[in-house]
C-alpha cells in the first residue's frame, strides 16, 4: 500500500516541478539532442556550430514571439511569415533607392500597418484571429506580387547594419544577438512586469472577467497585433541580412515552426498559460532537430512527418502532466 | 415561412448573390455558356468537396486545418494507383481512395480524443504529417487519372431519354457534387450521429452530461470531413489528369467559404448548403475578375480583401445583434 | 408515506475515494439509499459533494470503493452506462445543447414528447414551444426542463444537484412537490442542497459530507439542522457569529450615492426608481425574470437602458462598457464566479486585475504596492491562500471572496452585488455578510440581490421588491421576514406597510 503511494506521488511530484518550471524538460530534450547529434557525428559540437545554431534559431524565436504573445490571449498571427517577408523584400528593394535608414523605417510601415489591419479585425469586428491573419497574410502575399513588378529593375541590397547582425559574429557568437537578447529580454520583463503582460494572460484565461474589470479588450487587442506586425517586420529586416537574398517567400517557411516553437515551448493556444522563455528554447529544439535530420539524410518527407509527430506529442505530453482535471 | 426564412434565410441571400454573380458573368462575357459554366463548375469541385468536410468539423466545434494536405495524400494515392492498375479497377481506386480518405480522418479525430490536445494543434501537427506522407508517396507531381472517370466531371449531363439541350447546360461535376452531398450528409443530419455532431459543436460539456459519446462523435466528424477531403483530392486528380503531393490552396479556401456559409467557427451551428454555395460565390468572382482580365495577383488581393470584409462584416453583425 | 428504512437499499456506494493530483477531493464517503427515500446529500463547499455526485453518476471513475446498485457492485464507464442503470443525475449546469431546439434535444437522448410535455407542465411552465431554441430560454426554464427531461426516461435514482438554486419561488414549490411524488411512487432520490427549509420539507434522511468522509447520517426531524450544521462546519460557531451583524450598520446620509429614476430595458425592466445611499446595503428582491438581470447589466455597463436615468453621487451618468461604470465607482460581481476570475491565474493577478485596465497602467506594474493592496483584500476577506497559485483550485466560496476582494483593493465605492452567496456554503455566507456591513460602515454603497430571502434580514438596510419591471415595496430590515418579502415579491401588496421609507 505504501509503496503505491509513493510510486503514484512521484510523478505527481515531477508534474508540480514541471508546473512550477516548464522551461526544465526542454532543456533536457535541447540537450538530449544535441547529445545524439554529437554521437551520431563526433565532434559537430564545436563553437562554430552553435554560433550557427543561435543564428539561425533567432529569426525563429522572434517570430515565435508574435506567435507567444498572440497565443497568450487566445489567438494567433498566421500572418507574421507574411509581413516579415514583406518588410525583408522591401527593404531590400529600397535600400538602393533610398537609403538604408530610410528604408528600414519604410520597410516596418506596411508590417505595422498590417498588424493595425488584424487588431482592428480581431479587436473591434471580433473576427476569429486564424481567420482575420490568415486573410491578411493572403491580402499581403498579393500586395507583394503586385509591388513587385515595380521594382523589378531597382536589384537589390541590404543595408549594413542588418548585414552586420545576420552575418557578422563577436567573439565566435553571431551578431544577431545584439539584437535579440535586449528583445527578448524586453518580452520576458514585459509579460511578468507590466500590465499589459498581465492583460494577456488575463484576456485568454477569462475575456469576460476582463470586461468586468474594466478592460476594454479591443484596446489590448489592437495594441497586441500591431506590436506583433512591429516584431514580425524586424524579424524580416534580421533575417534577409542572414540570408541575404531576398525573395518572395523567404521567411513563410519559417511561419509554420514558429507556430511550432511557441507550441512546444508550452504555450497554450487557448491562452492564459504560456512563457517566452519556452519558446525560445522551443525555437533551439526545432533548429537543432533541423540539422539532425539534414545529417541522417531524412527524406523530405519523413522529415515533415517527425516534425508533425514531434508537435504532436509535445502536446499530448503538456496536456498530460499540466492539466490534471 | 418565416421559419423557413429564418432557417434558410442565409443561404437565401448567398443564392441571390450567387445569381448576380453569374448574370455579372453573363454582361462581362456575353458568350459565356454551357463550357463556361462547366469548367467553373470543375475548378469548384475541390474547393466544395474540402468545405462540405471543414463544415462538418467545424459544426462539430473543431476545425481541420490538415485538410489540404489529406487531400494531397488522396490525389497521389489516386494518380499513383490508377496508373498502376489499369482502367479496369479504376472503381476499386476510388474505393480505395476513399477509404484512406476515412482513415485519415479517424487518425486526426483519435489523435485528438487520445492526446486531448486542442483541435488547431493536433491537425497542425498532422498537417506536416499527411504533408510528408504524400511526398513519400509522390515526390514530384505524376501518376495518372483513367481516362473514363475524368469523364464523370467533364461536361454537361447526359441523360437518356432526355433531350440533349435540356441537360447540356448542368455540369456533370455539378451533378457529381450535388448527387455526393446529397448521398452523404442528408441521411447524416439525420441521424441520431448528426445530431450528436451539433451537440459537441454546440456545448460539449452538456452534450456529454446527457450521454452522448462526445469521444466518438468527434472521431466520426473528423471521418466525414476525410471522406469530403478525399472526394476531393480525387477530384483535382480527375481534373488535372496528375497527382499533386503539394497542398494547394484549401485550407484558406475552405474556411472562409465555412465561414461565409454562415456555420458559425465556435460550432453548433449551420449546414452545408450555405458553404458550397459560398464557394460558388468565391469562384464566380475569381472568374469575373479574370474574365476582366485583372492582373492575377490583384485578384488575389480583391478575394482576400472581400473574404476578410465578408468575415469582419459578419463578426460586426453579430455583435450588433447581442446588444 | 411508506416506510422506506425497511426495503433493500437500491443504491449502496462505500468507502469511495478520488484524488485529483496532489489533492484528494475524496476520501471515505458513502451513501445508502432505498427505495422511495429522499436522502439530502449535505457538506459545505469543497467538501467533496461534486466529486461525489459524479463518480455516482459515471462522470468520473473512483479511485477506490464500491458502489452497489440493486446488489450488484457496478462501475460506470460512463455517464451514458449510468443512466441506463437507471441513475440519473440533473446537474447545477443545464445538459440541454443550447444551439438544438428542444424536439432535437428530446432526439438526442430518445426522449418521447409526450411524457417530457407532461413532466414540464407539472413542474409549472405552461407555455413551452418544442421549436425553441434552448439557447433562447431563460436559466430557470433550463432546470425544469432538464428535470423534465430526466423524469420522463423514468430513472430509478433521480440525483438533484442544487435543483433550487437559480428557480423562483413559485417553481421550487413544484419541484419539490414532483420529487415527494417520485418518492411516493417508489422511487429514490438523491438531494443535494444548501438549503434546510427545502430539506426539512421532502427529505427522509440527510447524508453530511465534511472534507471528502462521510461524517453523519441522519433521520430528518425537528430541531435536526443545528446539528447538521454543527457537522458540517466542524464545530464553527454560526450562531454567535450571527449575534453582532447589524452593530456597525450606518445611517445612510442624505444625497444618495446612486439615484435611479424610471429605468428601463429590454423586455423585463420596466420602470425601475429608487436611491443607493452611502453607507447603505440596500437589498433586491425579485422573482426570477423581474429585469433584476437587466437592472444590474445596466447598472454595470454591460447594456445600455432604453429609457430613464442613472445618476451618481447628483450627477448624471451613462454607461457604454463596465469600464465607465467602473470609472465612476460601480461595478458588478456577478452571480456566475466562472465570468469573474481568471481560473487558470493566481489569486494575486486576479485581484490586481482592475489596477492595470486602462492603457495608462499598462507600463510597469509596481510590484510592492500591487502587493500591499493584494494582502490587504486577502486579510480583510480572510481569503484562504493555500491553493493561491490558481483559483480554480480555490472552494466555490474562496473564489467568491476573490471576485469581491478585486473591488476592495481597486477600492470601489459602489458594489453591485448579483446573488453572490448562490451555491456557497454557510460557513462561507456567514463571512460575507459582516464584510458587507463592514465595507458598508466605512462608506461604501452595496445594491445587493440575493435568491435567499433569508440574507436580506441578515445583511440589508433596507430591501426594494421588483415585480414585473417595477418596484412594487420598499422593506426595511426589521421587517423583513421571509414572508413579508416572499408576499410583496409575489406582488400582493400594494400599499406601503408602516416603517417604510418612499
Amino acid at each position: 500500500m505504501a509503496a503505491t503511494i509513493e510510486i503514484a506521488a512521484l510523478p505527481q511530484r515531477v508534474g508540480r516541478v514541471i508546473r512550477a518550471n516548464p522551461v526544465i524538460p526542454l532543456i533536457l530534450l535541447l540537450f538530449a539532442l544535441v547529445a545524439l547529434l554529437e554521437g551520431l557525428q563526433p565532434g559537430i559540437f564545436n563553437e562554430r556550430w552553435v554560433g550557427n545554431t543561435i543564428r539561425f534559431a533567432i529569426p525563429l524565436a522572434m517570430l515565435a514571439a508574435c506567435q507567444t504573445l498572440t497565443m497568450l490571449t487566445g489567438g494567433i498571427d498566421l500572418s507574421a511569415g507574411v509581413v516579415a517577408t514583406i518588410s525583408a523584400f522591401v527593404v531590400a528593394t529600397l535600400t538602393p533607392l533610398v537609403g538604408g535608414p530610410s528604408a528600414i523605417v519604410l520597410a516596418l510601415v506596411p508590417a505595422i500597418l498590417m498588424g493595425l489591419v488584424n487588431g482592428f479585425g480581431v479587436g473591434i469586428c471580433r473576427v476569429h484571429p486564424l481567420i482575420m491573419t490568415l486573410g491578411t497574410g493572403l491580402i499581403g502575399t498579393g500586395c507583394l506580387q503586385v509591388y513587385q513588378r515595380y521594382v523589378i529593375n531597382t536589384g537589390s541590397e541590404i543595408p549594413g547594419m542588418f548585414e552586420w547582425l545576420g552575418t557578422g559574429r563577436t567573439l565566435g557568437m553571431p551578431n544577431a544577438l545584439f539584437l535579440f537578447v535586449p528583445f527578448a529580454i524586453l518580452i520576458l520583463w514585459g509579460l511578468r512586469r507590466t500590465g499589459f503582460g498581465r492583460l494577456l494572460y488575463a484576456m485568454g484565461a477569462n475575456e469576460k472577467a476582463t470586461r468586468l474589470s474594466g478592460v476594454r479588450s479591443w484596446q489590448v487587442l489592437l495594441a497586441l497585433y500591431t506590436m506583433s506586425g512591429l516584431i514580425a517586420g524586424l524579424t524580416g529586416l534580421l533575417y534577409v541580412g542572414i540570408i541575404r537574398a531576398p525573395s518572395l517567400s523567404l521567411a513563410n517557411s519559417l511561419m509554420l515552426p514558429s507556430v511550432a516553437a511557441a507550441v512546444i515551448g508550452g504555450t497554450s493556444i487557448f491562452g492564459g498559460r504560456g512563457s517566452y522563455s519556452g519558446t525560445i528554447v522551443g525555437a533551439l529544439i526545432l533548429t537543432v532537430l533541423g540539422t539532425l535530420l539534414t545529417l541522417l539524410q531524412i527524406p523530405e518527407g519523413a522529415r515533415r512527418i517527425l516534425f508533425g509527430a514531434i508537435i504532436l506529442v509535445v502536446t499530448a505530453l503538456y496536456v498530460r502532466i499540466t492539466d490534471q482535471s | 415561412m418565416t421559419g423557413v426564412l429564418n432557417r434558410y434565410g442565409w443561404s437565401l441571400g448567398l443564392l441571390a448573390i450567387l445569381a448576380g454573380l453569374l448574370i455579372a458573368t453573363r454582361i462581362i462575357q456575353p458568350n459565356f455558356g454551357v463550357s463556361g459554366l462547366d469548367s467553373l463548375a470543375r475548378a469548384a469541385l475541390p474547393f466544395a468537396f474540402c468545405t462540405a468536410g471543414m463544415a462538418i468539423v467545424v459544426i462539430a466545434g473543431g476545425i481541420d486545418l490538415s485538410i489540404a494536405s489529406v487531400m494531397a495524400v488522396a490525389g497521389v494515392i489516386a494518380a499513383l494507383l490508377m496508373q498502376q492498375m489499369g482502367d479496369a479497377s479504376a472503381g476499386l481506386v476510388v474505393l480505395v481512395v476513399l477509404a484512406a480518405g476515412i482513415g485519415m480522418g479517424v487518425i486526426n479525430g483519435a489523435l485528438i480524443v487520445l492526446t486531448r490536445g486542442p483541435d488547431i494543434v493536433v491537425t497542425l501537427a498532422m498537417l506536416f504529417v499527411w504533408e510528408g506522407v504524400a511526398l513519400l508517396i509522390l515526390n514530384a507531381p505524376g501518376g495518372a487519372a483513367t481516362p473514363w472517370m475524368r469523364e464523370l466531371v467533364v461536361g454537361g449531363l447526359t441523360l437518356p431519354g432526355v433531350p440533349a439541350a435540356m441537360t447540356m447546360w448542368v455540369p456533370r461535376a455539378f451533378v457529381v457534387l450535388v448527387a455526393l452531398v446529397v448521398i452523404i450528409w442528408l441521411p447524416l443530419r439525420r441521424s441520431k450521429l448528426g445530431l450528436s455532431i451539433y451537440a459537441i459543436g454546440s456545448d460539449q460539456h452538456a452534450a456529454f452530461r446527457s450521454g452522448v459519446a462526445v469521444g466518438r462523435t468527434r472521431i466520426a466528424a473528423y471521418g466525414f470531413a476525410g471522406l469530403f477531403a478525399a472526394l476531393g483530392g480525387l477530384s483535382i486528380t480527375l481534373s488535372t489528369g496528375i497527382g499533386e503531393p503539394i497542398p494547394g490552396p484549401y485550407l484558406l479556401a475552405s474556411v472562409a467559404a465555412v465561414v461565409l456559409g454562415g456555420v458559425a467557427l465556435t460550432g453548433g451551428k449551420g449546414g452545408l448548403l450555405g458553404p458550397i454555395i459560398a464557394v460558388f460565390i468565391l469562384r464566380t468572382l475569381r472568374l469575373d475578375l479574370t474574365l476582366l482580365s485583372v492582373d492575377p495577383n490583384v485578384t488575389t488581393i480583391i478575394e482576400g480583401t472581400i473574404m476578410v470584409a465578408v468575415v469582419m462584416a459578419g463578426g460586426l453583425l453579430a455583435m450588433r445583434g447581442r446588444h | 408515506m411508506t416506510e422506506p428504512s425497511a426495503a433493500r437499499p437500491v443504491l449502496d456506494a462505500r468507502g469511495v475515494a478520488k484524488r485529483f493530483g496532489a489533492v484528494a477531493a475524496l476520501k471515505d464517503a458513502s451513501l445508502t439509499i432505498r427505495a422511495g427515500e429522499i436522502v439530502a446529500l449535505m457538506g459545505a463547499n469543497g467538501a467533496g459533494k461534486s466529486t461525489f455526485v459524479k463518480i455516482l453518476t459515471g462522470a468520473l471513475r473512483p479511485d477506490s470503493g464500491h458502489i452497489h446498485l440493486d446488489g450488484v457492485d457496478r462501475r460506470f464507464a460512463s455517464p451514458a452506462q449510468a443512466r441506463r442503470s437507471g441513475i440519473m443525475p440533473v446537474y447545477q449546469e443545464p445538459s440541454l445543447i443550447p444551439d438544438l431546439d428542444v424536439r432535437d434535444n428530446l432526439r438526442l437522448v430518445d426522449v418521447a414528447a409526450e411524457p417530457f410535455r407532461h413532466w414540464v407542465r407539472e413542474l409549472g411552465i405552461t407555455d413551452l414551444r418544442l421549436d425553441a431554441r434552448i439557447a433562447q430560454l431563460p436559466l430557470a426554464t433550463l432546470r425544469i426542463l432538464d428535470l423534465a427531461l430526466t423524469l420522463a426516461k423514468e430513472p430509478n435514482v433521480l440525483m438533484l444537484d442544487e435543483m433550487t438554486a437559480a428557480l423562483p419561488a413559485d417553481l421550487v414549490e413544484r419541484v419539490l412537490t414532483v420529487i415527494r411524488g417520485q418518492a411516493d411512487s417508489g422511487r429514490s432520490v438523491i438531494y443535494i442542497s444548501h438549503r434546510f427549509a427545502e430539506i426539512a420539507r421532502v427529505c427522509n434522511r440527510a447524508s453530511v459530507l465534511r472534507d471528502g468522509v462521510t461524517v453523519g447520517d441522519f433521520v430528518i426531524e425537528p430541531g435536526i439542522e443545528e446539528k447538521i450544521v454543527e457537522l458540517m462546519l466542524g464545530g464553527v460557531p454560526v450562531r454567535a457569529e450571527l449575534a453582532g451583524r447589524r452593530a456597525s450598520s450606518a445611517t445612510p446620509s442624505q444625497a444618495p450615492r446612486v439615484r435611479v429614476s424610471s429605468l428601463s430595458a429590454g423586455s423585463k425592466l420596466a420602470d425601475v426608481s429608487f436611491d443607493l445611499h452611502k453607507g447603505e446595503v440596500l437589498g433586491v428582491v425579485a422573482l426570477e425574470g423581474q429585469g433584476q438581470d437587466e437592472l444590474f447589466d445596466v447598472l454595470a455597463g454591460f447594456r445600455r437602458a432604453q429609457s430613464g436615468t442613472i445618476d451618481v453621487d447628483g450627477q448624471a451618468a451613462s454607461f457604454a462598457h463596465p469600464a465607465d461604470a467602473i470609472a465612476r465607482g460601480l461595478t458588478l460581481v456577478p452571480g456566475d464566479r466562472k465570468d469573474a476570475l481568471l481560473m487558470l491565474r493566481s489569486v494575486r493577478e486576479n485581484i490586481a486585475l482592475p489596477l492595470l485596465a486602462r492603457p495608462a497602467k499598462w507600463g510597469a506594474i509596481a510590484m510592492r504596492e500591487e502587493a500591499a493592496k493584494v494582502a490587504d483584500a486577502v486579510a480583510r476577506l480572510q481569503i484562504d491562500m493555500r491553493a493561491q497559485g490558481e483559483v480554480r483550485r480555490l472552494s466555490g466560496g474562496n473564489q467568491q471572496k476573490v471576485t469581491i476582494g478585486r473591488w476592495v483593493a481597486a477600492g470601489v465605492e459602489t458594489l453591485l452585488l448579483f446573488d453572490p452567496t448562490r451555491g456557497i456554503d454557510v460557513r462561507t455566507k456567514h463571512q460575507i455578510y459582516p464584510l458587507l456591513r463592514e465595507l458598508a460602515a466605512q462608506g461604501a454603497s452595496i445594491l445587493f440581490y440575493t435568491s435567499e430571502l433569508g440574507e436580506i434580514a441578515l445583511a440589508c438596510d433596507r430591501a426594494i421588491v421588483i415585480f414585473g419591471g417595477k418596484v412594487v415595496d420598499i422593506i426595511e430590515a426589521e421587517h423583513a421576514t421571509e414572508q413579508n418579502l416572499m408576499r410583496a415579491a409575489y406582488g400582493l401588496t400594494e400599499k406601503q406597510r408602516p416603517g417604510a421609507r418612499p
